[in-house]
């Protein structure tokens, strides 16, 4: 490929992605923070002292959740970190299931990083200062297929492992129960 | 190389004959054996069949101390008040809530009117009063173990027994300590910290207690642990001796004693030598299952656990000690001999199940042997004193394996099924699980049978490169699992140790996870993942009896003796540990490989039992 034609392939892309407002290819450097946040939904079964509204979404979100390069990087570490040995491919296994519609801990992305991060007390191990921050959105970001959260855009047709999983693409959507509000 | 069918049969037959021919003299040690209390022998066959050793067998006392029931392994109970006669009037005489929702596999210990339970974790330890009505609750002791070791158990937080001895309850918890409780006051005697979790190392099996010694191993062998068995001192807790199951001889406790049969197991530094560099460091070869002991040798067998990780590309080599058998002298621990069944194992083909003792009729008299039915799906017969195998005999659906040639004793896989980088293998059988797991057979000495619990399961396996990070999975394969074919998933087999054939064969739709438990009543007992706990006439297989328990049933069965001179049966339901996860930790079976691929398998079963934890026990009518 030319470069020229190069050129015009990623106007005709940018242009594709500016019509459709769409974020789903959109590549982030890490030095410049994402501004504004994503308004949160009800959450069903967590208590919020005072009025009850649940905390705003971490901003970082916007820039991990729904986007093809991120989801794709989480796969990838999914299986490397061996997330894999201990959650399967989303059915669960030492760890629990992650493709059904349970959240112990929240499902909404910025709680799924807290949890990947901080590690939770009935094994999930602490992956601060093992992982980046910018692995771990990714991390969280590619959970989130696992119950066929993000949008199907924006998501692999194809996992990691054996054939007899369902794509991504074709994975249900589940209703998530507990803390998830991200409520898209 | 391989030992064919026919040769196998030939070899059979050639058993038989010298068997049969020798019967009269095995007539005369079978009366000399004072293993039980004659009433209840009284039934007892003098036919050419095995029996366990007196000395690792001694006579009943309608205790139920440890869980193997004796040394020898047999899990026999000479009481034989409840028969196929009879049984059909069996009833429940009290139950007790353990507390707990998860697998619960351990068997309940009687000693002198208390039974004890341990339970999965949080491992709390009760003991009840059976000199009263209802059996109620004396106390309960709670190590309260760390939460995070349930991240690291790979096969659910189940525990698979405490022991009784001299006055000591002793028993593993699940984050690594080994506890010696006062069977009287429930008070902590001493505790040791083996394991650390922070490398997944997590301890579920039950110690073996002899000779002053407290055997225990490691579980971790998804972990990237490298597997050892140690020995306490059982006053003290303190380190007697530990021998690793990989790496140089001197931490194998591998010297001038050691005497390998087979020329495949001899060599310096074998521990090192089958691997690739610094890899047997994370390479398995746990101990998470079953010890036996010989007093008359004072002689420990066990066997030794899955290669790590199971991506077998990743560790060329024979990958020793893994997936083999040691005996070993209990005082030092040193290595008398070893077996590796699997050499390079593929299949997660643990060789951690039961050893049971017997002496079998053999020439102008009796053969001290070891039956272990294998979980790579071979019942091996073997020579206690020198490891020498007398016959490898596929007791279920087969097709990883070829043979087992009994020149070489190596095993012979069958190299179409082999998964490799890129191409999935594809209708292996047996699957991960094996023929049969941990569940342990029991063995009639009034049969000569042993009464094998197992699975009829086959998989497709996946490998991918694992990633070892010390405290997270080193697995590096993808599996799932179906049922075998026939089917069924779950079958007992009344396996003739000498004849080398079922005697009887009964099948079940699940996957037995539960052991069998066999009775001088001439009843065999066992429970299935729906709840069923089920009772079978020894020598036909015919089912006389069932309960439905509330939840489905992994827990070892017992009998005993109670205060008030009845006979009593006893099993823990409570549905978990790998074939039960499904239901305990509410896996998804939508992901074949779920439960590294057990999941699949079982995905009714969900539909079909609840998590619990319910001890039942059962008494004929006054």
């Amino acid at each position: 490929m030319s470069s020229r034609c190069l050129a015009d392939c990623l106007l005709v892309a940018a242009a594709a992605l500016a019509l459709g407002g769409c974020q789903r290819e959109a590549r982030h450097d890490s030095s410049k923070p994402i501004g504004g946040t994503i308004p949160a939904g009800e959450s069903p079964d967590t208590i919020y002292p005072g009025n009850g509204a649940p905390p705003a979404l971490d901003p970082r979100a916007a820039r991990y959740d729904n986007n093809s390069p991120a989801l794709a990087e989480g796969q990838f570490l999914y299986t490397r970190m061996n997330c894999v040995g201990c959650h399967a491919h989303g059915g669960g296994g030492m760890g629990p299931a992650l493709m059904d519609d349970k959240w112990r801990y929240g499902g909404r992305i910025d709680q799924i990083a807290a949890t990947i991060a901080e590690g939770r007390p009935n094994g999930m191990p602490a992956w601060r200062g093992r992982l980046t921050d910018d692995q771990i959105w990714k991390l969280a970001a590619y959970v989130r297929t696992l119950s066929g959260q993000p949008s199907k855009d924006a998501v692999s047709s194809r996992g990691d492992e054996m054939s007899g999983t369902t794509p991504a693409t074709l994975t249900p959507r589940e209703k998530p129960r507990s803390a998830d509000t991200a409520g898209r | 190389m391989a030992v064919t069918g026919e040769t196998l049969r030939r070899v059979s037959t050639a058993v038989l004959i010298l068997s049969a021919a020798l019967s009269g003299a095995a007539l005369v040690s079978c009366n000399k054996q004072p293993a039980t209390q004659p009433n209840d022998l009284a039934k007892i066959s003098p036919g050419p069949h095995a029996l366990p050793p007196a000395a690792a067998s001694p006579a009943d006392n309608g205790n139920w101390e440890m869980p193997g029931k004796d040394y020898a392994s047999t899990r026999f109970s000479a009481l034989n008040q409840i028969t196929p006669a009879n049984v059909a009037r069996l009833g429940l005489a009290f139950t007790f809530s353990t507390a707990t929702t998860h697998g619960y596999e351990a068997p309940p210990l009687v000693v002198d009117g208390t039974m004890y339970l341990i339970t999965p974790f949080p491992n709390n330890l009760y003991a009840l009063d059976l000199t009263k009505p209802g059996a109620p609750q004396k106390w309960v002791f709670k190590p309260e173990p760390a939460a995070a070791s349930q991240g690291v158990a790979c096969c659910g937080t189940v525990n698979r027994g405490a022991v009784y001895s001299n006055g000591r309850i002793i028993f593993n918890t699940l984050d690594g300590q080994t506890i010696a409780v006062d069977a009287k006051s429930g008070r902590q005697l001493w505790r040791t910290q083996l394991g650390n979790i922070q490398k997944g190392e997590t301890l579920t099996m039950a110690p073996l207690v002899a000779n002053g010694k407290v055997i225990v191993g490691n579980s971790g062998g998804e972990m990237g642990v490298r597997g050892w068995l140690a020995a306490l001192d059982e006053g003290s807790g303190k380190l007697a001796w530990k021998a690793y199951g990989t790496g140089p001889d001197k931490d194998v406790l591998i010297g001038s004693r050691f005497k390998p049969f087979y020329p495949m197991d001899q060599g310096k530094d074998l521990g090192v030598k089958t691997w690739p560099p610094e890899i047997w460091k994370l390479g398995g070869g746990n101990m998470w299952g079953w010890v036996s002991y010989d007093p008359a040798t004072r002689t420990i067998y066990y066997g030794t656990g899955n290669p790590g990780p199971w991506n077998a590309d990743q560790r060329p080599g024979d990958n020793k000690w893994t997936t083999g058998v040691f005996a070993r002298d209990i005082n030092s621990g040193e290595a008398l001999w070893f077996y590796q069944t699997t050499p390079h194992d593929i299949y997660d083909h643990d060789d951690i199940n039961e050893t049971i003792l017997a002496d079998i009729p053999w020439g102008n008299g009796r053969r001290p042997v070891l039956l272990r039915p294998g979980r790579n799906g071979f019942f091996y017969v073997m020579d206690r004193r020198t490891g020498q195998v007398l016959s490898a005999t596929s007791y279920g659906h087969m097709n990883g394996y070829l043979g087992v040639d009994l020149k070489t004793g190596r095993i012979a896989v069958n190299p179409d099924k082999v998964p490799k980088p890129g191409r999935v293998g594809r209708n292996i059988c047996p699957a991960a699980p094996g023929q049969k797991d941990w569940n342990p057979s029991a063995f009639s000495p009034l049969t000569g049978l042993v009464y094998i619990p197992h699975i009829n399961l086959c998989m497709d396996m996946a490998v991918s490169p694992a990633n070892y990070i010390a405290g997270t999975p080193f697995v590096g394969a993808d599996v799932k699992m179906y049922g075998g074919p026939g089917g069924y998933r779950g079958a007992v087999t009344a396996w003739d140790p000498i004849a080398r054939r079922a005697a009887w064969e009964v099948h079940e739709d699940l996957p037995i996870w539960s052991p069998a438990l066999a009775t001088g009543g001439g009843l065999v007992f066992y429970g299935t993942l729906d709840g069923w706990f089920k009772a079978l006439d020894a020598r036909t297989g015919k089912l006389v009896w069932r309960f439905k328990a509330g939840s489905g049933i992994i827990g070892q069965p017992i009998s005993y003796r109670g205060p008030d001179g009845r006979q009593y049966i006893a099993v823990v339901a409570g549905v978990g540990g790998w074939a039960g996860g499904i239901v305990d930790s509410e896996l998804d079976p939508r992901d074949p490989t779920a439960a590294l691929g057990f999941a699949n398998a079982v995905k009714d079963l969900p539909g079909k039992t609840t998590p619990g934890g319910m001890l039942y026990v059962f008494a004929l009518p006054r």
